[in-house]
């Protein structure tokens, strides 16, 4: 096997992915649907309530909209991630999971090869959500939409690479309901997508503890600095640990010799 | 290398928690062999079909395939096996043509080769017509035989089919177990044939009994009906189950 050999596969999965994106366009509305009701309505509502002082990378006072862009960002990447566990999951219950993993090619690459898919389809609905949001005066600098291309690859690795591992621990798709309730909701709500992190330090150190130790907190905190074509360099080192801390995990789940999968019967 | 065999399952042993599914399982295949392994349901078949192709890890013992360690060095093994599994794997909301390009992809080949190869074992299983359709609209023999050109499609030398007719009408299970004991024949290509239905064999078949996990018989289907003292392998096998079950029958 060589450099071709991987290539080829890895478009190949990366085409069957896109396949079944194509075919799903209720999950690509849906993906779109949550983040814009977020924008409209909540943001819309909560303008006024919720002010937002001068914080980076902000040089100016902003909307509250273009606040929880970022963290919007971070939700279709985290829905997209826990989509690809979900699809994971049902891939291995219908069987289909088996010609994946049947292939001569290191498991490993296939894996990552597979969240790669993934991430890719959560970047493109990225930019359709930043398109319409365009509409809604929450505008980025050009080079802000150029720099948010490899922030969004890494978090989605890294969200993508959890959701990977989640599908490799959950025996069937009806535990799934769970993953929402701990998973999605509490990295969701416990982070800096809605709100700034010195306003919930002024409510809850405890919370503020747990909203900084979040990787989710830091996948929108990269998410936002690049969005204004800047670095923060605590969030990509934390962003970065966690991705790798995440693939391994995934990448042992599916090991066939110490992982879950040889417990869970029926593979 | 070419007394090499096919398939080396070695003293292998394996268990669901607690429960030994599998306990210290040996036997060879050579290359152009025709096995049928021959089990009651819970045998330990599918688990067995599951370890060769490394979707477990034995517990004890190794695997090889033509000489090449399963877990070891798995690239160079399962390029070289082709598998059907009891379970359907194609996805359903794919075409046909799709489904095969994206089992190419899996394996390396390059497009110009891969559709070579999918065109070929298309006609060959007189599938042609139903490249464009989505897998879910063909009919079970439709999607049986789709399953097996597939596993063809990068040409192992060691194929392993884990009940391939079940659930199938007389009619296709005929024309499938024509098909694969002609491609034996003809490519040369070693076989395990995983099944419990008995009048699927022929009296020059090699036969494994895999019984509560362990293997109490093999040889050819004659032999086994001579040591038995049997008219035909249906009481053969009864026979050899039941010398082996402690547990009356309902």
């Amino acid at each position: 096997m060589n450099i071709i050999n991987y290539l080829r596969c890895f478009i190949g999965i990366i085409q069957r992915e896109a396949l079944r994106f194509l075919q799903q366009q209720g999950r690509f509305f849906a993906a779109l649907v949550r983040p814009l009701v977020w924008l409209f309505i909540f943001a819309a509502g909560f303008r006024s309530i919720l002010g937002v002082s001068i914080i980076p990378p902000y040089e100016t006072y902003v909307l509250y909209e273009v606040y929880i862009t970022p963290g919007l960002l971070g939700m279709i990447q985290l829905f997209n991630g826990m989509q690809t566990s979900l699809s994971m999951v049902y891939d291995r219950e219908m069987g289909s999971m088996k010609t994946l993993l049947i292939s001569p090619l290191p498991r490993w690459f296939l894996l990552t090869s597979k969240l790669c898919a993934g991430v890719l389809i959560s970047i493109f609905q990225s930019f359709v959500y930043l398109f319409i949001a365009w509409f809604w005066e929450v505008e980025a600098p050009f080079y802000g939409y150029l720099a948010l291309v490899p922030a969004l690859c890494l978090s989605g690795l890294m969200l993508g690479s959890l959701g990977l591992f989640i599908s490799s621990v959950i025996k069937q798709l009806e535990n799934f309901a769970g993953v929402m309730n701990f998973v999605i909701f509490p990295m969701f709500f416990a982070s800096s997508a809605l709100y700034p992190l010195w306003r919930i330090k002024e409510s809850s150190l405890l919370l503020y503890n747990i909203v900084t130790w979040n990787p989710f907190t830091h996948a929108v905190e990269l998410i936002r600095f690049a969005l204004y074509a800047q670095v923060n360099y605590y969030s990509l080192i934390y962003v970065s640990i966690s991705c790798v801390v995440f693939l391994s995990l995934a990448i042992w789940g599916y090991d066939p010799s110490r992982g879950s999968l040889a417990r869970i019967k029926g593979n | 290398m070419s007394k090499v065999p096919a398939l080396n399952i070695d003293t292998i042993s394996f268990s669901y928690g607690k429960k030994a599914t599998l306990k210290n399982l040996s036997f060879k295949l050579e290359r152009g062999n025709f096995a049928v392994l021959l089990g009651e349901n819970g045998a330990g078949k599918t688990t067995l079909f599951s370890l060769i192709t490394r979707l477990y890890t034995p517990h004890a013992g190794s695997i090889q395939i033509y000489g090449y360690d399963v877990n070891l060095q798995s690239t160079e093994a399962l390029k070289r096996l082709g598998v059907v599994f009891q379970q359907r794997t194609l996805d359903m909301d794919l075409t046909v043509w799709q489904n095969l390009m994206y089992f190419t992809s899996l394996h390396g080949m390059l497009r110009t080769q891969a559709k070579q190869r999918v065109i070929k074992e298309l006609e060959l299983f007189g599938l042609s017509e139903h490249s464009n359709e989505k897998v879910r609209k063909l009919s079970g023999g439709q999607i049986r035989r789709v399953e097996i050109a597939r596993s063809l499609l990068h040409q192992p030398q060691l194929m392993m089919l884990d009940e391939p007719t079940a659930g199938l009408d007389f009619s296709s299970r005929l024309r499938i177990n024509e098909h694969i004991r002609k491609l034996c024949k003809e490519e040369g290509l070693a076989l395990l044939w995983a099944t419990h239905l008995i009048d699927e064999l022929e009296l020059t078949d090699q036969v494994l009994i895999l019984h509560h996990g362990q293997l109490i018989a093999s040889g050819e289907v004659k032999t086994l009906i001579e040591q038995t003292g049997t008219e035909n392998i249906q009481e053969a096998y009864q026979k050899l189950i039941g010398i082996n079950d402690e547990r009356k029958p309902l």
